[in-house]
């Protein structure tokens, strides 16, 4: 089953250069893709026009069997009404790469604040979810604490919680771990391969081949706005186009 | 005449220029958050208009504000007020004054708030006015309580304009009695009693303050 799909979208700001030139992305249930490219290639645009935080300028985007945006007749994209984007956030999460905590509530609320009251869910049923979800994150204890008292990678692992308590379909993120000292983006990795193993579908856009190489199953490179390759992990370590035979070896150097 | 008649005759004007402060407080602090969310609006005449207000407000003595609320009901339209008005004249003039004041410290709060916050709220389904009210307000008027606090010394200093219009408001009486008996003492006490209220109110925000530094 589709679970997420975008096609020919195309994104300018402010009617300067395309950011994004007509790439499509499909991504099924259970999957994990990776998305690696060069710095400016516009992964970030991407994941923020799926998660409709940006408006793409052409183009599709479809969650499940449900239709977000389409091309009018004049090839614009056209979006739902604000109430109908509003009950499709709830499909899919986003993880920052600056985790984006609400500072004034405690970890239990920023986890448990957004099923109660945007989902309307008893309260003490989501605040026994929210706290297995700590206990999965290793943070049971933290449960009262607030995110100015976490390290980085507590509050990395706090924000993957807060997206998951309101169980969505897909979960995207925007390199979780490059906020994060080079000591604590393990214990992220290590959470998201646990998802990934729960088979919690996934687009992950990341710096970390050798993570990328371990956990997905389809690994994509993006360039100047477009799919330049995307294959299995394999491709990582053989890869075909020029382009992304440089980047890579730029990374690994 | 006996310090006791002085002491209460000035606690008569403290009480009116204590229900000044507290009526411009309570009407202002909500008016000033009205007018920055109309001034934060992309709307670019009500933008304008907001703005010209508040410019004026910030550009002309509040002394001139309340003689013109005071007076232009008669010399503009010709309408005699009761004198009951005077005080009335006060409050409007003082909660038009300190709303423009709060308007830009509100404004300037909100607009301080990280652009992840929005977007963080805004990606969990909450409501625009859900994330105002439960994201983004509460983090605003933590980070607005000094500048608060100072407009709040201030208008306890201020209330002593509505002598300007002869509101018989503690400054009014201190300044009669003083001339009527050639005395400076009822000045001090009213200095005193101003420096006690104002002591009482930064005490009272310190504490605030204080409760709201369970986060950062
Ligand atoms: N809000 C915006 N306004 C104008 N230009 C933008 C905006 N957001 C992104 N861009 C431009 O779009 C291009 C792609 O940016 P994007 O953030 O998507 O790249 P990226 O692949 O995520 O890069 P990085 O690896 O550095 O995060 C860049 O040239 C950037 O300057
Ligand atoms: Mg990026």
């Amino acid at each position: 089953m589709t679970v997420f799909k975008i096609t020919n979208a195309w994104k300018s700001f402010n009617d300067s250069v395309n950011v994004l030139r007509g790439i499509s992305l499909s991504v099924e249930s259970g999957e994990v893709v990776s998305i690696i490219g060069p710095s400016g290639s516009g992964k970030s645009t991407l994941l923020r026009c799926a998660t409709l935080l940006e408006r793409l300028n052409a183009g599709e985007i479809r969650y499940g069997e449900e239709i977000i945006a389409e091309n009018d007749s004049a090839g614009k994209s056209v979006y739902r009404e604000e109430a109908a984007l509003r009950a499709c956030r709830q499909q899919f999460g986003l993880v920052f790469q600056n985790f984006n905590l609400f500072p004034h509530f405690s970890v239990l609320k920023n986890i448990a604040d957004a099923p109660i009251n945007v989902q309307k869910r008893p309260k003490a049923e989501v605040e026994s979810e929210a706290s297995a979800l700590l206990e999965k994150m290793g943070l049971s204890d933290k449960k009262d604490a607030y995110p100015f008292q976490l390290s980085g990678g507590q509050q990395q692992r706090v924000s993957i919680a807060r997206a998951l308590a309101l169980k969505p379909d897909i979960l995207f993120f925007d390199e979780p771990t490059s906020a994060l000292d080079p000591e604590l983006t393990g214990e992220i990795l290590k959470v998201i391969r646990s998802l990934a193993e729960e088979k919690m579908t996934m687009v992950v856009v990341t710096h970390e081949i050798e993570f990328a190489r371990i956990v997905s199953d389809r690994v994509i490179f993006m360039d100047g706005g477009v799919i330049i390759e995307e294959g299995t992990p394999d491709l990582i370590s053989n890869p075909n186009n020029e382009r992304t035979k440089t980047f890579l070896q730029k990374l690994r150097r | 005449m006996p310090l006791s008649v002085i002491l209460a005759k000035l606690s008569q004007g403290m009480a009116t220029s204590f229900a000044i402060f507290s009526l411009t407080l309570v009407l202002s602090l909500p008016l000033g958050l009205v007018v920055a969310l109309i001034r934060l609006r992309p709307n670019r005449p009500i933008q304008a208009v907001t703005r010209g207000y508040i410019s004026i407000m910030r550009g002309t003595p509040l002394m001139l504000q309340l003689l013109v609320v005071y007076f232009s009901p008669y010399y503009l339209f010709g309408i005699r007020l009761t004198p009951d008005y005077r005080f009335w004249a006060v409050i409007i003039a003082f909660v038009l004054n300190y709303a423009a004041y709060f308007a830009e410290i509100y404004r300037g709060g909100i607009e301080s708030i990280p652009v992840g916050q929005h977007e963080a709220a805004e990606i969990l389904g909450y409501t625009k006015s859900q994330a105002f009210t439960r994201i983004i307000l509460p983090q605003v008027v933590k980070n607005i309580l000094p500048s608060v606090t100072n407009e709040i010394i201030t208008l306890i200093k201020d209330t002593s304009i509505a002598f300007a219009i002869a509101v018989t408001e503690m400054f009014t009486i201190a300044k009669a009695i003083a001339s009527a008996e050639k005395t400076m003492v009822s000045y001090a006490i009213a200095g005193l009693f101003y420096y006690v209220f104002n002591f009482i109110v930064a005490i009272t925000m310190e504490r605030v303050e204080k409760r709201l530094n369970y986060y950062r």
